[in-house]
């Protein structure tokens, strides 16, 4: 049932507003609303249990593993929010001048300079809201730069295919034309097809390393040399970061310009769709175009950066400071983590992906790409069973939720037919893992001699299978209850 | 695990990456702190930000938030889950949004809503972007936007949309009304413009003649994009029912309704539409719809059109929505209530017209327009805004927003705002204690005069 | 396997092309087509009186999986448009060569049908896919 279905007219809650609505005569009469609104009318008792029960019905980390390829679902430490939720940053209006903010600006600077020392860059901006506004950043920024050079000339952007679909949705959204770089089989970009895609005509690459088929681009040096000579600039997509956090950094690997996902590596939480944050940090040469706001040291006290100390930068992505919040939960995360607990990251969460993939190829799944080490995460392609036992990857994703697991990624890398993006991360232990391949291997079997049982999946959730064509056709996005009568 | 892989030791894992291009440390970053080293950190620096009674609107607002709002919307089962791609086991995520965009259709009285976007300022952007995709009957590229619109979503949503060639076309306000005249709309718009934004009320509390301009605009062939603090339309008229035919896009952002000020977000975007305008439509939306038992259940609709799949030719690279906030948003309005909400935004229209009233009564103060104000207010000042604000923050007072950079043909203004959260007392408290400020600065120059 | 009728054209992007012998053709989207997008959700159809040339994009036809852009095989004038679609987009998997049809175009160059792919053709090259 959905909260307005409890709705009764003139049931309220406790007090949360004044008793009496004031006057407000003074606002001539066509300017108001006639009659009110038709939100639901609940009692408070009614509104927290329908929202408790309705959280019950997810899935999420504190409740289940969740191996979500490319998202990075590791712990949330409770601390992060409690310490994030202290009236001093809570209450705190954005508009409030710098000089009585220096405990939250503190914050903010030092996230700042430890995302440049753990990435390799030269400055970083905490600006967009999401990795796909970092994304847009980025992009921007390398056409500011060109303009900036008079090189009118660079429309087009290369990405290679295997890319997550923001990427070329970026390039597009910044005026650029995109072209894409076949990937190999090894997982490698095709350097021949790079080569000859590369001239006055590229203003840049978009990447990201590892690669979204979960493998370490090995080429990458000469992947940065070929679009460098040819006048373009290198950015990362930094999704996967999880898998190379102090171990390489893109600075170092000569990407010029990159966006950080913070709710992925740095744990802030996914909240059922949002808010991330999508930092990005710049070399030298973008430096001038980072956008706003960004926090600077000023003889021991902390500012904000505005349009005339920057007055090349792309400009504003947000009314305020972004998704604040957010950043304050990185950064807590980060000063947890500290050096060592940083330089343990990929290991761990390396390791995880890497015993998994060993223990699919042992019970016989195959690998999309069999003779290379994983990264973070590892693609099965369940190919053979979808032709052999007439059983999608859809179909195990749905079979596992039973099972007591949230699936992987599927379809994507859309590369990979029939495949399933596994990503443990480094929170999990060994039986989390074990327990994940057993239900796998649990599911092959029902596929052979119970197809029913995975074919029909799920069957144990608040709902079976969903017809989302029916969704797609017969659009209801909203319920409407009838307009309210006038007080 | 080790054996099972096949390797001696973990650094084997990445025998794969350039030797020469491993970092050896990460010697900049800090060494690990354990939570009560790090607990003790944040609450020094939580103390270092300045108390004080908070008279600033400008886009974001203190609101009195139920208890039990981010309590819920911090359990586990919201705070740690992920966008809800497998639909059964995300059932509460998808039926909390659904009934999160039932909610902003019955508040703006349009057709249709998103599940969000990042906030205000980029939800206008995205709407700028769908009105050109979306007007059929204009090949035009150019948007007119009033002053009157909020600086910082003006700002922005040229940073994002100037890529794609759209032209944001200024249109001046009237000095006396503070409100944006139709005459100056119908020569900015010339021979071609899509769409005309109107934000109400105003960037500066005042109210526009949405009536008059929605009709102009559509019998110009052109859409309307209005942005609306969404607290504010349970008392005045909300977009879906400006002039004869209602707005076609309303945007603005949803803080108000159940998102702390929290140092300036997260907070959300909300985008709503006419049904016409559906498929265009950036972002998430969640359907209702049945499964196979007939059960009803609720998954993502409409992702055709996004990033994931269309790629390149997507309406937006747009990935994530503001889960969380709108979590607590939908949380929050169910516990409001309709009436709660309209008298908590009376209330702030109330406290502002207070405040206004007993600061005007200071010689050297004064309102700046002469027409109706809602929430929010412009006074003017007969001494440098910085200067008095500065003087106020001694009493623990943030009595405003200087409105010098942005609109310095306005001499010395601030725009100030009273919520439903300021009280008697610390109205009257402001009042003495700008006119103490007043007066000493008074003081002191005739001393230096004399 | 997927239907190829015999006395229709072919595009490598998957369009069928009835030449109406008037100077029109009809124009839809193959068996093939239909079958790998999945049951579709919505048809974007363009204006009657567009004018465009051969390999734009003329209409949009969205399954729940993918929007897949159809083109134009010959240059000319979109004089029809199917409007039972809006309705009914499934009509096009039920049905991708009679009632499914998307557009009627008046051809600007008559010689363009030739370059199109007969039945044959069109099969060989889906196999290879």
């Amino acid at each position: 049932m959905l909260i307005h279905e409890h709705s009764r007219p003139g049931r309220e809650g406790a007090p949360q507003a004044p008793a009496v609505k004031a006057d407000v005569s003074d606002i001539p009469q066509q300017l108001l609303r006639q009659g009110r609104a038709a939100l639901p009318e609940v009692s408070e008792l009614q509104a927290v249990r329908h929202y408790t029960r309705l959280s019950q019905k997810n899935f999420a980390i504190d409740t289940h593993f969740y191996p979500l390829g490319s998202c990075t679902m590791k712990y949330n430490p409770r601390a992060c929010n409690t310490l994030a939720m202290l009236p001093g940053f809570l209450a705190r209006h954005p508009l409030t001048p710098d000089r009585y903010s220096q405990g939250f600006l503190a914050c903010m600077y030092e996230l700042q300079s430890m995302l440049c020392e753990a990435m390799g860059m030269a400055a970083f901006s905490l600006a967009p809201m999401a990795g796909a506004q970092g994304e847009f950043a980025g992009i921007k920024m390398i056409s500011a730069y060109h303009q900036a050079n008079n090189d009118d000339a660079r429309r087009e952007v290369l990405v290679p295919d295997a890319a997550h679909g923001t990427n070329p949705a970026t390039a597009t959204m910044c005026g650029f034309a995109v072209k894409e770089i076949p990937t190999l089989a090894n997982g490698d970009v095709d350097l021949d097809a790079l080569k000859a895609a590369a001239g006055p005509q590229t203003a840049g690459l978009m990447l990201t390393n590892p690669s979204t088929l979960g493998v370490f681009e090995r080429q990458i040096e000469k992947i940065a040399t070929i679009v460098h000579d040819a006048g373009g600039l290198l950015y990362y997509d930094g999704a996967n970061l999880n898998a190379i956090l102090g171990k390489i950094r893109p600075g170092d690997m000569g990407f010029d310009v990159i966006h950080t996902n913070l709710h992925k590596t740095f744990s802030t939480p996914h909240g059922g769709g949002g808010p991330g944050s999508g930092a990005v940090g710049v070399g030298e040469r973008l430096k001038p175009f980072l956008p706003l706001p960004i926090v600077a040291e000023d003889g021991g006290s902390f500012r904000c950066l505005n349009e005339q100390d920057a007055p090349q930068s792309i400009g504003h992505l947000s009314a305020f400071m972004g998704n604040a919040g957010v950043l304050l939960r990185a950064y807590i995360y980060m000063r947890m983590l500290g050096k060592s607990g940083m330089e343990r990251v990929a290991e761990f969460a390396t390791l995880n992906a890497n015993y998994m993939m060993a223990e699919a190829k042992r019970r016989g799944f195959q690998l999309a790409i069999p003779d290379r080490r994983a990264s973070h995460e590892f693609i099965i392609t369940l190919k053979k069973e979808a032709s052999e036992l007439h059983v999608t990857a859809m179909d195990f994703a749905k079979r596992l939720l039973d099972l007591g697991y949230h699936a992987p990624t599927t379809y994507f890398p859309l590369l990979v037919p029939e495949c399933l993006l596994i990503e443990p991360t480094e929170s999990e232990a060994k039986e989390a893992l074990d327990g994940f391949m057993d239900a796998l291997e649990q599911i092959r079997e029902e596929a052979k001699n119970n197809p029913e049982l995975v074919t029909g999946a799920p069957h144990t959730l608040p709902v079976k299978r969903l017809d989302e064509v029916n969704a797609a056709r017969k659009l209801d996005l909203a319920f409407k209850i009838e307009e309210a009568a006038p007080r | 695990m080790l054996q099972v892989i096949g390797i001696p030791d973990t650094d084997a894992l990445f025998d794969e990456i350039p030797p020469h291009l491993r970092v050896a440390g990460l010697d900049g970053i800090p060494e690990t702190m354990s939570e009560m080293e790090v607990s003790q950190l944040m609450h020094r620096r939580a103390a270092e930000n300045k108390q004080a009674v908070c008279f600033i609107g400008a886009g974001a607002y203190e609101h009195h938030i139920p208890a039990a709002v981010w309590q819920l919307a911090t359990r586990g089962e919201y705070y740690t889950a992920y966008t809800p791609y497998q639909a059964e086991a995300s059932q509460g995520t998808l039926q909390l949004t659904y009934e999160y965009q039932s909610m902003m259709t019955a508040l703006t009285d349009m057709d249709v809503s998103n599940a969000s976007l990042y906030d205000g300022a980029s939800a206008l952007a995205e709407a700028m972007l769908m009105a050109v995709r979306a007007n059929r009957k204009s090949k035009s590229r150019r948007i007119l936007m009033p002053r009157t619109v909020h600086p910082a979503y003006r700002k922005t949503a040229d940073t994002i949309v100037s890529g794609q060639n759209i032209e944001l076309v200024e249109v001046e306000y009237d000095r006396n009304t503070g409100t944006v005249q139709l005459d100056a709309i119908q020569q900015a718009a010339g021979q071609d413009a899509t769409a005309v934004v109107i934000q109400q009320p105003s960037f500066f509390g005042t109210l526009e003649d949405v009536d008059a301009i929605t009709d102009w605009a559509h019998r110009n062939n052109m859409l309307v994009i209005a942005i609306t603090n969404p607290l504010t339309i349970t008392v005045l008229k909300p977009p879906g029912q400006w002039g004869s035919q209602g707005a076609d896009i309303a945007c603005g952002d949803g803080q108000p309704l159940g998102a702390p000020l929290s140092s300036g977000g997260p907070y959300f975007g909300f985008l709503c539409s006419t049904q016409a305008l559906v498929r265009q439509m950036p972002g998430r939306i969640v359907g209702r719809t049945i499964d196979v038992d007939g059960n009803e259940g609720f998954v993502l609709t409409l992702q055709a059109r996004e990033q994931h799949i269309r790629r390149s030719k997507a309406t937006s690279n747009i990935c994530t929505n503001q889960g969380l906030v709108v979590t607590a948003s939908t949380i929050h309005m169910a516990i409001m209530g309709p009436q709660g909400l309209e008298n908590s935004a009376a209330a702030c229209h109330a406290n502002t017209r207070e405040l206004v009233a007993q600061l005007s009564t200071i010689p050297g103060v004064s309102q700046a327009f002469s027409s109706p104000m809602f929430h929010e207010a412009v006074l003017t000042l007969d001494r440098p805004a910085d200067e008095v604000l500065s003087a106020l923050a001694e009493y623990n007072i943030l009595g405003g927003y200087d409105l010098g950079a942005e609109y310095p043909e306005l001499g010395h203004a601030i725009l100030v705002c009273a919520t439903e959260l300021r009280t008697e007392e610390e109205i009257t408290a402001y009042r003495s204690a700008l006119q103490t400020v007043l007066e000493q600065e008074q003081e002191t120059r005739q001393k230096e005069i004399a | 396997m997927s239907e190829i009728p015999s006395e229709l054209r072919y595009t490598k992007s998957h369009e069928w092309v009835r030449n109406e012998d008037d100077g029109t053709v009809t124009v839809g989207i193959t068996d093939h087509a239909q079958e790998l997008l999945g049951d579709l959700v919505y048809v974007e159809l363009p204006e009657v009186g567009t004018e465009m040339a051969a390999e734009d994009a003329v209409c949009v036809v969205e399954s729940v999986k993918a929007a897949s852009d159809v083109y134009m095989p010959v240059s000319g004038e979109v004089v029809v448009v199917n409007s039972d679609l809006a309705d009914a987009p499934e009509t096009i998997n039920d049905s991708p060569y009679d009632d499914g049809w998307l557009i009627k175009i008046k051809l600007s160059n008559p010689d363009e049908i030739n370059d199109l792919m007969d039945a044959d053709s069109y099969e060989a090259e889906i196999e290879e896919d």
